[in-house]
């Protein structure tokens, strides 16, 4: 960062564009400090909130107790947790190929009419509501898998769900860094008579490799965060699931099934689930900026 | 790391930060009560009741501009508490007064009953009180030990905290820890949306929206309970074994203002606010 700021500060400036610099230098600083300010403030405001129940509750207890029974004094949060994970890990694995496999098709494969039109629909499914993906899921998905294996409303369900829901924001952003591929590279490897899947492995997907899982990050919150659709497909069961067809719960549902009606201690304990949703971000993307620094390493 | 000057100037917005901070905070959190109102109200008690109370409020303040109506949640034991010491005008309180709670005035403006309900194709007709426990607390898995088809059950509950998941539990005596449930759901749509798209589920949800659902095709039917039908009519006489009045109670008799609300929530020019939020109204004359 210190590098870039002395590559840009010219010795030779005039008055004028000084007092324009420092202006802009105190302008930015603000805007950026105040975007850092919400999140922190966020994080805050959800430490005063749980604060009732950290308080009464020992820590322990949130992962021992032996259900999630707010009313009758029993909070359990552990399988909510492990129920958020898999759903989106379970999506993550499904929507990585997937997406990259649709980018790899835009930028190399398809024709430029093709490639148009299916990126047109990629954005498309990226712009439909969750919500509307939910009442598909409650309607459509969740009785064929009924029929499959009862009760349907299951963990399965929900990582189809999110599959389809951050299948865009992996393809998308995929696309982006596949375009960002410098054209020596490519046409280097095809003049030295390289085939095209091996410019796609040896050369394209190397170099477009950061913005690639920067993508998958980026989806991977959208998956943890994801509310109303999951909340409409899972069957929101607090319980560690066997198997995929195991009904879960997700740490948003949660919030967002139990909040309005929620007082004193629960209140506060659906608090403390938003802390620990916002924590697993927070560990997420930092564990996003580790594997960007190791890679340059 | 630029010169002193820009230190000064980090603790100088390090400060502007904390202002901020605290400003959004106060804005957001603790929003101070209105000011300049002639004449203030203030409601609190069941959260069942609250919604309904807040349509009603902005439909009393737009007839009447002079007044203020604040209406909080915090249970039925929170109005029972607040009429008692004074600090609210009206408490909300989502079943009928206890026997030592006679010494306060309540107001019934509603009814809420709660049905089960399966799906359309199902040929059970009725289930005892007992056999709706079994199925719920698991003994019972299976639809041909209650006499019907060789097919698992699929046991739809409330998330906790919603009122219907109390009353239900109420009229069963059980505990919500006793439940063993294969689909939690929150509101009553999703219910309705649960049971129509499983021919096994067993759920329950509030009457006035299954019954609406029915009479818009959705392959639900309502059970009976008790062998009483499950209608809004038979909740409206007080039969339905599975429903509750929704009270508004105050100290004394009403006086004011307090008397005008509370014929005004009575009143049939609010009718449609009450079956808005599936609410059976009630007819005073």
């Amino acid at each position: 960062m210190i590098w870039s700021k002395r590559n840009i500060s010219s010795p030779s400036a005039s008055a004028e564009t000084v007092s324009m610099d420092t202006l802009m230098h105190y302008l930015l600083r603000t805007a950026a400090g105040l975007s850092a300010t919400v999140v922190l403030l966020i994080l805050l405001f959800l430490a005063f909130e749980s604060w009732p129940a950290l308080r009464h509750i020992s820590l322990a207890r949130f992962f021992t107790d032996p259900s999630w029974h707010p009313v009758e004094g029993m909070y359990n949060l552990a399988p909510m947790l492990s129920g958020t994970l898999s759903a989106a890990s379970g999506a993550l694995l499904l929507a990585t190929p997937l997406g990259v496999a649709s980018a790899l098709f835009i930028a190399y494969y398809a024709s430029p009419r093709t490639a148009g039109i299916y990126r047109r629909l990629v954005e498309l499914l990226a712009g439909i509501p969750s919500v509307v993906f939910g009442f598909w899921g409650l309607t459509t998905l969740v009785p064929l898998i009924n029929q499959l294996h009862p009760p349907g409303a299951s963990l399965l369900a929900g990582i189809l769900i999110l599959t389809l829901m951050i299948l865009p924001t992996i393809a998308l952003t995929a696309h982006a860094a596949l375009l960002g591929v410098p054209g020596e590279y490519l046409r280097g490897a095809a003049a030295l008579g390289i085939s095209r899947w091996g410019i796609i492995r040896g050369v394209a997907l190397p170099s477009a490799k950061t913005g690639i899982v920067a993508g998958v990050m980026l989806a991977a919150g959208r998956a943890i965060g994801e509310t109303m659709a999951v909340l409409m497909v899972t069957g929101n069961v607090v319980q560690h699931a066997g198997s995929l067809f195991d009904p879960v719960r997700t740490l948003a549902a949660n919030i967002a099934l139990e909040m309005a009606y929620a007082m004193d201690n629960h209140r506060a304990a659906l608090f403390v689930s938003g802390l620990t949703l916002m924590l697993l971000v927070m560990a997420l993307s930092g564990m996003a900026g580790w594997l960007g620094r190791s890679r340059h390493v | 790391m630029p010169g002193g000057e820009a230190k000064s100037v980090k603790i100088l917005s390090a400060t502007h930060y904390v202002m901020f901070a605290t400003a959004l905070l106060l804005g957001s959190g603790w929003s101070p009560s209105g000011h300049g109102a002639s004449q203030k109200l203030v409601l609190t008690g069941a959260s069942t009741i609250a919604p309904l109370a807040g349509e009603l409020a902005r439909r009393f303040e737009s007839l009447h501009p002079a007044t203020r109506i604040d209406v909080q949640t915090g249970g039925s034991a929170r109005g029972i508490n607040d009429v008692r010491n004074g600090v609210a005008d009206i408490g909300m309180v989502s079943r009928a007064l206890k026997p030592e709670e006679r010494g306060l005035h309540a107001h019934a403006i509603a009814l809420d009953g709660v049905g089960i309900i399966l799906h359309g194709s199902n040929p059970i007709a009725a289930l005892r009180r007992q056999q709706i426990i079994d199925i719920y607390t698991g003994k019972i898995v299976n639809w041909k030990d209650v006499g019907g088809q060789d097919a698992r059950i699929t046991v739809v509950n409330k998330a906790e905290g919603r009122s219907t998941l109390e009353l239900f539990l109420s009229y069963l005596k059980l505990k919500n820890s006793d439940i063993r449930p294969h689909v939690i759901i929150g509101d009553n749509v999703q219910g309705i949306k649960t049971v129509a798209g499983n021919t096994n589920a067993i759920g329950y949800v509030s009457i006035g929206t299954a019954e609406y659902e029915t009479g818009h095709g959705t392959p639900i039917k309502l059970l009976p309970l008790d062998s009483i039908t499950a209608s809004v009519a038979s909740v409206r006489n007080g039969t339905f074994p599975l429903s509750r009045p929704l009270n508004l109670v105050t100290r004394g008799m009403p006086k004011g203002l307090v008397r005008d609300f509370i014929k005004f929530a009575r009143s049939e020019q609010v009718h449609d606010l009450v079956k808005a939020q599936y609410f059976v109204p009630i007819s005073v004359r």
